[in-house]
């Protein structure tokens, strides 16, 4: 991985289970990456890949039991989060590091107002009191863009459309200066034009406010527009990892080819057939010890069923975890 | 798909679905939801039309209602030439084989109690007069048409994965060989690489057994791939139908630019040199929608006359039909579909994002 500027936040070596009565789910083996100040992180990966799981072993969000987060080191403002104690982790959950989930109709607690769960941050995290924890919750939410916001800090939460919602959590998330701030989802359960208005707030924010941010998303698309690096996620493990420019022109590892191949667009050349990938993705009884895309993947060969791929360089800020050595350029595009 | 049988399969005409509010403790009714408001659309034998529209703009409640598993508030469905928008449950029950029905979340739409066979043979057993043997025999058939191993009869719903539901649920609605299928965001709630499996089988099974469907979407870019037409939809009624590619390539509402604008596609140098129409504000409540154009309060290209009359669905000069004054006021475009004289030609869709504003 490249060196750069020194990172906010350092991840190497995770690894979380879940047990279960149909025995363990290794969800994420072996995950690390390095996140510097000011990037916007693309973490992109279907359903199962570990991408969520990831994000929450870091800031101990997972239920335990059945997770358990077994191994890995999480460097954060020099503290390993993974060895902090339960009250230091919800110092820095509050604080240095902001979460934005993908649900916003679930998220938010509809028996308090607006305004009391965007101050509850401001008040035990930054010791401010009410008044002033009050005008800072209007200056967030006028911030992300919700009009007239001091009289809507006396509303709850639904009294605002899914879109105005997820504003509200961004405010929340943002409310103790995060210097990361981590999105779930954060558009996924939202119309396109409203998906549209997010994004445009959120580059707004960077610009304004600087901070790092990981983008947990299963759209290409969204990370397209809005990532400056990209880490591709399969069955618990980071399978490449680019800038946002490399992964979309050059991909290396099968999957991100054909996950580039199957999606159908709504600009450009139709396809007159969408390349399908076969089958599914494995279900993690094991941490595996071979590659977990060699039974979906166009380039197998006996070497990937004996030895499971690390990381490894493939040009400049560019890591692939794969046997085969991919040419140049993207898969023929058909149509 | 074929441009030769241009022969619709429905015909929908000034469909309305009010789902009454009410309040108090008698339950007097104060208001409607007018999920479904004024709807007319045909759809051509052997055609995929799509639905596309928000969350709430009514497109689900649309393809339940065409297929009567409400009871219309006003309107007529023909199906077949058949009228069934009044049909009573009997007869409509006499012409369910004919009409069938994939659900979005192949989860809820699966008894969980029942097998693989016990499911796809349901239909069959409660339509077709058919000896067990000649049941299995057709269920085995339908296994193998969706790709499912017949080895799998006997399982569960739960043993299955998301596309393998959704193949379950296809085979279901397959039994009966109806001709018309609405297909409700059959794909919303699979991952992106078990997408095209599913879509790909939709299209194989259309062209082997000549079906019609209404695939109901919000997936932009997934019906621009399945569709032979498109319909867009907001707020309770059709804004613009036309052939796909005039729809995605020019597209003439307003409100159609900014759901095509809104996309984001995977080329991230493309994403950072386009120009989005970002639209303001969020969709209005049907019980309360808007006076005039639905779109007026969003609309970047808002006149005074949208405010106070709302514009009809008529064919525009350069094809399809749209609801929008911006291009029907000038030009009443009586020349029909094929374009007349006064044509207005289709602007490319670019040169339509002056409107950008946030």
């Amino acid at each position: 991985m490249p060196d750069g500027a020194a990172p906010v936040l350092a991840v190497s070596g995770l690894k979380t289970v879940f047990r279960t009565r149909g025995g363990e789910i290794h969800a994420v083996n072996d995950v690390g990456f390095r996140l510097r100040p000011g990037e916007l992180l693309g973490v992109v990966g279907e359903s199962g890949s570990g991408k969520s799981v990831t994000m929450m072993s870091l800031l101990g969000l997972l239920p335990s039991p059945p997770a358990e987060v077994r191994a890995g080191v999480v460097l954060f403002d020099g503290r390993d989060l993974l060895k902090l104690a339960p009250e230091e982790l919800r110092g820095v959950r509050g604080g240095g590091i902001g979460f934005i989930f993908q649900d916003p109709m679930t998220s938010l607690n509809p028996v308090f107002t607006v305004g009391f769960q965007i101050m509850e941050p401001l008040r035990r995290h930054m010791g401010l009191d009410r008044r002033r924890a009050a005008a800072r919750a209007a200056e967030l939410l006028d911030l992300v863009g919700i009009p007239d916001a001091r009289a809507r800090l006396a509303d709850f939460p639904h009294q605002f459309s899914g879109g105005m919602r997820q504003r509200v959590m961004i405010a929340i998330a943002l409310a103790c200066d995060p210097r990361v701030l981590i999105a779930d989802e954060p558009t996924t359960a939202l119309d396109v034009t409203i998906q549209a208005q997010i994004l445009e707030l959120v580059r707004d924010l960077r610009r304004k406010l600087g901070m790092a941010i990981i983008w947990i998303t299963h759209d290409l698309g969204v990370i397209a527009g809005i990532a400056d690096r990209v880490m591709v996620m399969y069955a618990g493990q980071v399978v490449e990892e680019a800038p946002v420019a490399a992964v979309f022109a050059n991909p290396r590892h099968p999957y991100t080819r054909a996950l580039l191949e199957t999606i159908p667009h709504v600009r450009g050349q139709r396809a007159p057939r969408l390349k399908v990938i076969e089958g599914q993705p494995p279900i993690l009884l094991a941490a595996p010890a071979a590659c977990p895309f060699r039974a979906r993947c166009a380039h197998a060969m006996p070497r990937c069923a004996a030895e499971n791929p690390a990381l490894r360089a493939a040009g400049t800020g560019h890591a692939v975890a794969c046997h085969w050595d991919a040419p140049a350029g993207r898969e023929a595009r058909h149509g | 798909m074929a441009e030769a049988a241009r022969r619709p399969l429905v015909e929908v005409r000034g469909l309305r679905m009010y789902f009454p509010i009410t309040a108090g403790l008698f339950r007097r009714k104060v208001g409607d939801v007018k999920a479904v408001d004024d709807v007319s659309l045909d759809i051509f034998e052997g055609e995929t039309l799509g639905l596309v529209g928000e969350s709430g703009c009514g497109k689900s409640t649309c393809g339940r209602a065409i297929l009567r598993l409400y009871d219309i508030t006003a309107g007529s469905i023909r199906l077949d030439g058949v009228e069934i928008g009044h049909l009573g449950q009997a007869e409509l029950r006499r012409l369910r084989p004919r009409m069938q029905m994939v659900f979005q979340d192949p989860q809820a739409s699966l008894n969980p109690r029942m097998t693989l066979a016990g499911i796809i043979g349901e239909p069959l057993v409660e339509h077709a007069r058919m000896t067990p043997a000649g049941r299995l025999e057709r269920i085995y058939a339908l296994m193998d048409a969706v790709g499912l191993n017949r080895a799998f009869a006997n399982r569960y719903p739960h043993e299955f994965s998301g596309g393998q539901r959704q193949r379950i649920g296809i085979a279901r609605a397959l039994a009966l060989n109806p001709g018309f299928i609405v297909c409700d965001e059959p794909i919303a709630a699979l991952d992106v690489s078990i997408q095209a499996q599913v879509v790909n089988l939709l299209e194989e099974l259309q062209a082997r057994f000549g079906l019609t469907y209404l695939f109901i979407s919000h997936d932009l870019s997934m019906v621009r791939h399945i569709a032979t037409r498109v319909a867009v939809m907001y707020l309770g009624g059709i804004v613009e139908i036309a052939d796909r590619d005039m729809l995605y390539s020019a597209p003439l509402h307003p409100y159609t630019q900014a759901l095509l604008s809104a996309v984001p596609e995977p080329d991230p140098e493309g994403e950072s040199r386009r120009r989005r129409i970002i639209l303001v504000g969020d969709v209005p409540s049907p019980a309360r929608p808007p006076a005039g154009c639905r779109f007026s309060t969003r609309c970047p290209r808002v006149m005074d006359i949208c405010r106070r009359q709302a514009p009809e669905l008529l064919p525009a000069a350069a094809g399809g039909m749209v609801a929008c004054h911006l291009h029907t006021l000038q030009d009443q475009p009586t020349a029909g579909r094929t374009g007349g004289p006064r044509a207005a030609p289709r602007e490319p869709s670019g040169q339509i994002q002056q409107g950008e504003l946030r």
